[in-house]
């Protein structure tokens, strides 16, 4: 191989079509003819409804037809529970239209469908409708108590799920410790709020029987598996296509959103393409969030500093439902130790039905919360013990020669063992000293303070545990005619750039340009087995289950072309789309290795003319296709892996904040991230970055505010406020890489890991740089101004 | 639905009143009824099929609608198609070259990784192209970059790559 491809920054190769606006996201789908779908919407948190009256909607000019839950048969229903788990009791889902009663403020209540969007509204505004209003109770710890407003009639004390995990012995380990410290954190409800909110168009062919449904959704193939089901149509009859999407962050994996269900339901029955196009203020009101979680977590550790027992007891609030079972609270609990040893675990969490939307993975998925909690503790040791923060880090991190370390008793949301993979945290830890910290920075902080500016230094570290099973499968095909390579995996990408990076681990086995590699996925006819995109998973399972189908179609090539030119495999090279016989000029291209691996007659183009000038491709007696042999070069492989890979980083920053106006400027951010080996360094950057981004937002800006009645008050951009380029400072992330023992190519997952730590990092800068004015704790996150100037006050500053 | 049943029969469009509107978008001269409530952005995306143009909030926070109206940028979602009667109207799908070379402005976000899922992008680049295409002095300091940026959203890539993205479009087009 001339030159390697794994490991470069290549350029994208989705990226021109994007540029020139030739993007394929599901409105700009070409459907003949469309009718178009609004819902009306629950503008109260928790009501019966006593009334509904559509008439004077269905009769709207353009209106095509109405439902409510009495409309849609069989799916009038309570959606699946998609992942089950013995510590929910009476487990909540939610049903396409509501029936009886509301429980969120967006909860959809009947659907139009008309001739445009504009109608579709008019229309829902013509529904009349009777509430009997029911009190509400917003708050998480009030919620659990005897007499609350419930959320749902039949579930006491809002208590949706209660669960118990203990590692090691923890009741032994608070017994001889020598120093607690104990604090309570909370990290407030955010939304993903992707540029392109959730979209599915449908089209019903009643001649062929076929339904085609575009969707917005990071999980084709189980959309597929759900509506066949559903409808009871054969699964080849329907296809599922995620074509461009635009951006997702988890909110785009739920079986089912309403729509998801209803715009095939009505294609199928009104006979014209179906299309719902969820508008900005939908999707703050109607689809998925995730984040609000109160720890209270405690330390035991020994006077050095070593912390030998962890309790930490949290909130989850999960909304109005609880689809995805307990998997974001599972995550934070099992992630509560970070990168530390400490031993001896138990963690607790309640997850608690609040009237809000529901609850599922957001970007992060329980982690930010869970190094919020154990890093705020953390900063908090060091104080009491009078410890460097570093140094306290330094003194508990799991050592290299630890690994794999497992955390016995813990399950991982896969249902495996926690068992951390691999991991240099020490040598992070000091790339960010050295970048950010030191006395450099001390003499800094002192030369600012002479002049009243107060600069912190924030620091946090995390785990993710990422590369999640069950498996992924990938195709691998080297087109006749082109000799291009196709590959086909199941799960979609929502901006992630698996065209690029999938294309870059088939390049270096087959040896062309990864230009020549086309990756189609996210498309049930192209290739329908697989799970779905989430828990930073594509790399790591599709990754190595398409390198396995490359390496698999790499020895077929080198087969054909041994016989092709008469050598001994060992003679062969594969580059430059071509077997070449090493150090000499004769070749044979992959096209016509391809072509002569395909017992067709035909020489309709110059591959099989040029296929025809060597020995045959396959050396076998009797039929062109000898028994157990395929035509053509291709391969399908799978890859399950054994146990999550743990990805990890040390987030370090300089923060001013300016005690007059209590604003927090982030001067500078660095990020060491190792995330295993680098499939592309340039794509690992984009997505730390964007994620570091996402996270300012949820440290400083993005809150979903809840009034006390449960409307949201800022469901739009102009309220909830997501960062522009004016609020994202400079970011420069540092690489180690340490090849993960647990699969062939040795990588682990990066998508979600730059948000994780960001809200401890501010905290934590926040505080030091305060530090001077007395003890101001920063426990809560999004940080706004008003919180800043309450601390202070509290401090008597 | 079963087989037999015969497909029902609905009105191809609303009964919202029409008007007549002209104006050029990307060079061609362009005349046609329309409500007169729809967007620009509706009419470019879904009257005219040019689907470059996205739509990502309908309430000119996000800048994803982002076109050029009589050279300035513009929230096409802020504004009916009627307003633009008469306007000269360009589109993401008329910057690249015929042959789909890519400008120097996209050539630069390509370079410099400045995009993801793509969806921000083409506000993103007609913004950032009509300030090149100003007659006036840009300002191309770090917080300069950053001010020109502010009036789109991106969610996935955290900016930093836009903005080396804008200082390299600077290089390729000899303004930096």
């Amino acid at each position: 191989m001339s030159t390697r491809s794994f490991g470069a920054r290549i350029e994208r190769n989705i990226d021109p079509k994007l540029l020139r606006g030739e993007g394929a996201f599901v409105d700009d789908i070409p459907l003949t003819n469309p009718l178009h779908v609004a819902f009306l919407r629950s503008p109260v948190a928790r009501a019966r409804i006593r009334k509904i009256d559509v008439g004077a909607a269905k009769s709207y000019p353009g209106v095509a037809a109405v439902y409510t839950c009495d409309d849609i048969g069989p799916l009038d229903m309570a959606m699946p529970l998609l992942i089950p788990h013995p510590s929910m009791k009476n487990p909540k889902t939610q049903r396409p239209l509501a029936r009886g009663e509301v429980h969120y403020v967006g909860q959809t209540i009947a659907m139009i469908v008309a001739v445009d969007r504009y109608t579709a509204e008019d229309a829902v505004a013509l529904i009349e409708i009777e509430y009997e209003h029911f009190p509400v109770e917003m708050d998480l710890k009030l919620a659990l108590q005897v007499g609350a407003p419930l959320v749902h009639p039949d579930v006491p004390n809002n208590l949706a799920a209660h669960f118990i995990q203990i590692s090691g012995d923890p009741d032994a380990a608070f017994a001889r410790a020598e120093h607690f410290t104990k604090v309570e954190v909370q990290v407030d409800r955010s939304t993903a709020a992707p540029m392109e909110c959730r979209a599915v168009a449908a089209r019903w062919d009643a001649v062929t029987g076929e339904l085609t449904v575009w969707d917005g959704t990071q999980a084709p193939i189980s959309v597929r598996g759900g509506l066949a089901s559903i409808f009871g149509l054969d699964e080849d009859k329907v296809r599922v296509i995620a074509p461009d999407v635009g951006g997702g962050f988890g909110q785009k994996v739920l079986l089912f959103y309403p729509d998801e269900l209803l715009v095939p339901m009505a294609t199928m029955q009104l006979g014209r393409p179906v299309k719902y196009i969820e508008d900005r203020q939908e999707n703050f009101i109607g689809s998925s969030q995730e984040r609000t979680q109160i720890h209270t977590i405690e330390l035991a550790a020994l006077k050095s500093g070593e912390v030998i027992g962890l309790r930490d007891s949290f909130l989850h609030d999960t909304g109005a439902f609880i689809p995805y079972g307990i998997a974001v609270a599972q995550v934070a609990s099992t992630s509560i130790a970070g990168p530390y040893r400490i031993p001896n675990i138990w963690v607790e969490f309640k997850a608690v039905y609040t009237p809000t939307v529901q609850v599922t993975p957001y970007r992060g998925c329980g982690r930010p919360q869970a190094c919020f909690a154990i890093e705020r503790a953390m900063d908090q040791l060091a104080e009491e013990l009078n410890i460097d923060r570093f140094e306290i880090r330094r003194r508990n991190f799991i050592s290299e020669a630890e690994f794999p370390y497992p955390r016995e008793g813990l399950l991982f949301a896969d249902g495996l063992k926690v068992t951390l993979d691999s991991g240099q945290y020490g040598k992070a830890l000091g790339m960010a000293d050295a970048a950010l910290g030191g006395p450099k920075f001390r003499a800094e902080q002192e030369a600012a303070r002479a002049k009243g500016k107060y600069l912190g230094l924030g620091l946090a570290c995390y785990v993710e545990g990422t590369g999640l099973g069950p498996y992924e499968g990938g195709h691998v095909r080297i087109h006749p005619i082109t000799g291009k390579v196709y590959v086909n995996t199941g799960l979609p990408g929502q901006g992630q750039g698996h065209d690029t990076v999938f294309a870059q681990i088939v390049a270096d086995q087959v040896g062309v340009s990864p230009a020549d590699v086309i990756v189609v996925e996210g498309d049930t006819k192209a290739f329908d087995w697989g799970v779905a995109t989430f828990a930073s998973r594509a790399a790591v399972v599709s990754g190595n289950a398409i390198h396995k189908a490359a390496v698999t179609v790499r020895q077929k090539i080198l087969e054909a072309a041994a016989n092709m030119l008469e050598v001994d495999i060992g003679e062969l090279e594969l580059r430059e789309s071509a077997a070449w016989i090493k150090g000499s000029n004769r070749f044979v291209p992959l096209a016509a290795i391809a072509t002569a691996s395909n017992p067709l007659r035909y020489a309709f183009n110059e591959a099989a003319q040029a296929a025809t000038q060597f020995a045959p491709a396959s050396k076998h007696d009797g039929p062109p296709l000898a028994d157990g042999q395929a035509p053509g070069i291709e391969a399908t492989e799978f890859y399950s892996p054994p146990a999550s890979t743990w990805a990890y980083g040390v987030h370090a920053a300089i923060i001013e904040v300016d005690p007059q106006l209590c604003t927090v400027k982030i001067q500078k951010y660095v990020c060491i991230h190792d995330c295993g080996n680098m499939i592309n360094p340039m794509i690992v950057e984009g997505q730390v970055c964007g994620g570091i981004a996402q996270g300012i937002g949820g440290a400083l800006y993005e809150k979903l505010e809840y009034q006390p009645d449960g409307n949201l008050a800022n469901a739009n951009l102009m309220d909830f406020l997501v960062p522009y380029a004016t609020e994202i400072p400079p970011v420069s992330i540092l690489h180690l890489e340490t090849p993960s023992p647990l699969n062939p190519l040795g990588v682990k997952g990066v998508g979600e890991a730059g948000c994780i730590a960001v809200g401890a990092v501010v905290a934590s800068g926040v505080e030091d740089a305060l530090r001077p004015l007395g003890s101001i704790k920063i426990r809560h996150v999004p940080l706004t101004p008003r919180m800043i100037s309450e601390a202070l006050e509290q401090a008597g500053v | 639905m079963k087989r037999s049943a015969i497909r029902p029969s609905f009105p191809d469009r609303s009964e919202d009143p029409r008007v007549e509107v002209s104006l050029t978008v990307n060079g061609q001269p362009v005349k046609r009824l329309v409500s007169v409530r729809m967007l620009l952005s509706d009419f470019l995306r879904h009257e005219l099929g040019l689907t470059g143009t996205h739509v990502g909030c309908e309430h000119g926070v996000c800048g994803c609608c982002t076109v050029h109206i009589d050279g300035k940028a513009s929230r096409s979602c802020l504004t009916l198609s009627v307003q633009a009667n008469g306007c000269n109207i360009r589109t993401i799908e008329d910057v690249a070259a015929e042959d789909g070379a890519l400008h120097p402005v996209q050539q630069a976000f390509k370079e410099c990784h400045a995009l993801q899922c793509g969806f921000c992008t083409p506000g993103m680049v007609m913004n950032i192209l009509s300030r090149f295409e100003e007659r006036e002095p840009l300002d191309l300091s770090e917080s300069g970059i950053r001010d020109l940026l502010s009036g789109n959203l991106c969610r996935c890539t955290g900016y930093i790559n836009i903005i080396a993205a804008v200082k390299r479009a600077a290089e390729l087009l000899g303004r930096a």
